[in-house]
């Protein structure tokens, strides 16, 4: 039943992101190039949309279904926080894509979606196997 | 409101709903969006090999894992099912810029076949643009701690200047490579 939840909420979030072409590497393209309003529109709503949302459930000290009390952990500052968040740049501008858009695009039948998910997690894991040689 | 909803969505309706998504899932189960960490979760359910990083109870986050399943199959339904035009409405601007610097002639699909088809593999361009630009987005997420979804959505709206850091550098990356290096590229 919890699994259903999170499957089905990831099923809207894949066919927002799908409708509105933000899995499109020509829209990512555009938006890098400043030459439309539709990716900044996007982000920039959403982020409003969730924090007024993020406001009123804090304020209200409301309960997620299964009774905890909802809680947002705060993000910790390290040096990978801005060397990592350019790598992630340069990568997102080179595939088009950030990690849910790549899983949304693979639903779609875009094959190479899938050799982007294997070199992504490579990635990852090669940084989990650096990460103590790492500057943070 | 069937042919409505066959067509793109504008920005102001996909915006809000993705917004939506970060008090959903807080309400759902106390989690926060974030997808990258989804790529964590495959490598320590799969190669965990002696990596500290990689031990630990991913089962406990395997939401991560069905959101993302999720997300596959919504684009599926949502490419697949609910109608899509032959190409992506970019502006004439940047379709323009594509031809002259990138030479790009295919603009139908969600991305250029030129660049992404399988058959791209045979080439070092096709490397770069899937192998390279995939590893770089997971090694990058991971060490940023979160993308697009975990910083610029869930962090900047709850008020993370660490999310801001993140997402200057996400668009300082995007920038360097679009303006500096695809010149070099084509």
């Amino acid at each position: 039943m919890n699994v259903l939840k999170y499957l089905g909420l990831g099923v809207l979030f894949g066919i927002v992101l799908t409708k509105s072409e933000v899995v499109s590497w020509f829209r990512i393209q555009e938006m890098f190039r400043f030459q439309a309003f539709h990716m900044y529109g996007i982000i920039g709503s959403a982020i409003l949309v969730a924090m007024v949302s993020i406001q009123l459930i804090k304020r209200n000290r409301l309960r997620s279904l299964d009774g905890q009390l909802i809680t947002l952990a705060d993000k910790r500052f390290t040096h990978g926080t801005w060397i990592g968040g350019t790598l992630f740049g340069l990568g997102w501008a080179l595939t088009g894509a950030c990690p849910g858009p790549m899983f949304a695009q693979l639903g779609s039948g875009v094959a190479g979606a899938a050799v982007m998910i294997v070199a992504a997690l490579i990635g990852t894991w090669t940084y989990s196997a650096l990460r103590e040689k790492l500057p943070h | 409101m069937l042919d409505w909803l066959r067509q793109p969505w504008p920005w102001y309706v996909a915006g809000p709903l993705i917004g939506l998504m970060v008090p959903a899932l807080l309400l759902v189960g106390n989690r926060a969006l974030g997808i990258s960490s989804s790529l964590r979760h495959l490598c320590a359910a799969c190669v965990p090999a002696n990596i500290p990083f990689l031990n630990y109870d991913w089962r406990a986050e395997s939401w991560n894992l069905w959101f993302v399943l999720g997300i596959a199959l919504g684009g599926f339904i949502g490419y697949r099912m609910m109608g899509h035009p032959d190409a992506v409405a970019i502006s004439a601007a940047t379709v323009r810029d594509l031809r002259t610097q990138m030479h790009l002639t295919d603009f139908t699909g969600l991305l250029p076949r030129e660049l992404f088809g399988l058959q791209t593999l045979a080439t070092w361009r096709g490397w770069l643009f899937l192998g390279l630009g995939g590893f770089l987005v997971g090694f990058g997420t991971r060490y940023a701690g979160g993308c697009t979804s975990g910083h610029a959505i869930s962090g900047l709206s709850n008020l993370q200047w660490v999310s801001l850091v993140a997402v200057v550098g996400f668009f300082v990356g995007g920038l360097l490579m679009t303006w500096v290096v695809y010149p070099f590229l084509f």
